[in-house]
């Protein structure tokens, strides 16, 4: 079959591979009908994310057909070859403690490497798809076949009728937008800052949106992500432009937002206007930090007090100069982690289905799979006012 | 290369698991695969320059300036560390900058009291032709990389709400669950009365016990 593959750093193929085949009773494997490339994927693409291999298949965003079960997949998830499926990014079991707590992106017995995760993150987390040996090294969605292990609870049926461009981002981007809502614990009448518009920073605006928040602020510098925020009624600043502080200042009536949501992460935009990034650069070209703290740093020094932060950006291990002590005497709530899409995907197929929110107005770019490796770089480089790009296979 | 360490990696992968047969075209572009080509350049020569200054001295008859072409040494390789990163045009600008900073160092030593003349004229002209290089692969590298000059596209029309801000705003308000609550969610373990401190009394808490 045909995938992307990870070679090294900005290196992504169109290579031909051996198809995935069913290793384990509770897999499944599907047919890719449409995939994308995820903003936390160019953490990968970057390298930044340790313990990539050459010749690891990408992608985490990922929907098809089921074309083959395992016997337990099959009686247990109550799955049919030919049903139409969603594969979240996170792999779950569906039966340990974290899932059973809803906690889907700590599943404890999906990540196949969980020996070496425990040694860097303490304990591990669930696997992925695409995304690092860290995360179980297992093959991602941006290929024609996907192999979906522990099928049965991993899955999520979607209906036929609606088309992929609508119900594919119920894989990561919809849901982890409202998950950094949820988490934020937004109540009608909030004041919501949200820092970066790329693809999760737009389904956080629209979450928030539907939550009931009085104002969201959403900031950025690219004027396409500005406008596609302005479009779904956020108030914008442009950080480039403007002081970030001194406009949330006056948004809020000096209080400050009350809840403040990081849909950056580790790599946020590099400006001689904003000293503290060149020195996180700086440390991260010569290994001595792995993620950028601007974004956190901001949002601390801006949240109001008592306030919420929420972290869904994709931080991978040390940041420097983290402003404990300010957050401390604010006496703000951090909540973070990766999305627990299955927890949420059947709320937000409802609403979907309602009308209450279409994810495929993030789309700026639909291509086939074989372009992936230009889009790769397109996508990076921000080229053409790229925001989304998605990718079918032949 | 990358192949063979592909097929090297495929002995981790278990049997279900995709393994690469064929590879397709790439997102590296050769810009970019110069750039870095460079930055190992610069740690190559970089690392001469620290370790071997003298081999540098003596062919350029400027013994006793060890010490500067040791600090040139760890200047190349700061340069092939930025040329080898994603900001790999800085890397490339920045090995101009220093390619100057050598010709004008080398144009000192270009005198007829040093007997190893030649040799200077020779690395001058050598350091002018990279120089060259170095400021074409900065250009190549940025305008590959570059979103100047492009136009904008305005994405205004895209609001999500297939039937409007207005309908969805507040559809999900009061549905963050219980267990996502930050705020006051040990109101209902540790109710307040108001007996001890008057200021306890009618809080106004945004999740009911």
């Amino acid at each position: 079959m045909k995938a992307l593959v990870w070679h090294g750093k900005e290196d992504i193929r169109y290579d031909t591979v051996t198809d995935p085949q069913i290793e384990e009773p509770r897999d499944a494997v599907i047919k890719v009908t449409s995939c994308a490339i995820c903003g936390s994927d160019l953490h990968l693409y970057h390298n930044f994310i340790p313990a990539m291999m050459p010749g690891d298949v990408m992608g985490h965003e990922t929907m098809g057909e089921i074309v083959e079960l395992g016997p337990e997949a099959k009686s247990r998830g109550n799955l049919s070859v030919g049903d139409r499926v969603v594969i979240p990014f996170t792999i779950i079991c569906g039966e340990c403690d974290q899932c059973k707590r809803g906690n889907f992106s700590v599943c404890q017995r999906s990540n196949r490497k969980a020996d070496l995760a425990e040694k860097v993150f303490g304990h591990p987390t669930a696997g992925l798809f695409g995304y690092t040996h860290l995360t179980g090294g297992y093959a991602g969605g941006q290929a024609e076949y996907l192999r979906v292990p522990f099928a049965d609870a991993t899955h999520i049926k979607v209906p036929d009728g609606i088309p992929d461009e609508k119900l594919l981002f119920l894989s990561d981007i919809l849901p982890t937008g409202w998950h950094a809502a949820m988490q934020a614990d937004i109540q009608p009448g909030d004041t919501v800052a949200i820092w970066g518009c790329g693809p999760v920073g737009q389904m956080t605006i629209r979450s928030a949106i539907l939550l009931g928040a009085e104002q969201v602020i959403a900031i950025d510098m690219l004027p396409e992500r500005l406008s596609m925020a302005e479009a779904a009624g956020a108030t914008t600043i442009n950080f480039l432009e403007e002081s970030v502080t001194e406009r949330l200042t006056e948004l809020t009536g000096g209080e400050g937002p009350h809840k403040c949501i990081d849909a950056v992460g580790s790599e946020n935009h590099v400006s001689f206007s904003q000293p503290d990034t060149m020195y996180d650069r700086l440390k991260q070209i010569t290994l001595s930090e792995n993620d950028r703290g601007h974004v956190l740093r901001e949002m601390i020094y801006n949240c109001r007090p008592a306030g919420v932060i929420s972290i869904i950006g994709v931080y991978t291990g040390l940041v420097d100069k983290f402003p404990i002590g300010i957050a401390m005497n604010k006496g703000i709530t951090f909540r973070m982690a990766q999305a627990h899409v299955n927890r949420w995907t059947d709320d937000l197929l409802h609403r979907i289905e309602d009308g209450q929110i279409d994810p495929s107005f993030v789309i700026t770019h639909k291509v086939p799979l074989s372009a992936g490796p230009e889009m790769y770089r397109t996508f990076r480089d921000k080229q053409d006012s790229c925001i989304k790009v998605m990718l079918q296979p032949a | 290369m990358s192949f063979m360490l592909s097929q090297l990696a495929n002995i981790s992968r278990s049997p279900g698991d995709p393994k690469v047969i064929e590879t397709g075209p790439s997102s590296l572009k050769p810009a970019d695969s110069f750039g870095r080509a460079l930055g190992w350049f610069s740690m190559g020569l970089g690392l001469t320059e620290l370790f071997a200054p003298k081999v540098l001295t003596r062919w350029l008859g400027v013994e006793g300036k060890e010490g500067l072409v040791r600090a040139y040494g760890a200047r190349e390789i700061a340069s092939g560390v930025l040329c080898l990163s994603v900001n790999n045009d800085y890397g490339a600008f920045s090995r101009v900058a220093g390619d100057v900073l050598d010709l004008a160092t080398l144009a000192a030593a270009y005198n007829d009291d040093n007997p190893k003349k030649r040799n200077v004229g020779l690395a001058i002209a050598a350091v002018a032709g990279i120089a060259i290089v170095d400021a074409i692969a900065g250009q190549s590298i940025r305008s590959l990389h570059s979103r100047k000059g492009e136009p904008v596209r305005d994405y205004s029309d895209r609001s999500g709400f297939p039937k409007g801000v207005g309908y969805s705003r507040g559809k999900a308000s009061g549905r963050v669950p219980q267990d996502y609550h930050a705020t006051p969610a040990a109101a209902a373990a540790s109710p307040t009365t108001g007996e001890t401190s008057p200021a306890s009394a009618d809080l106004i808490l945004e999740v009911s016990a």
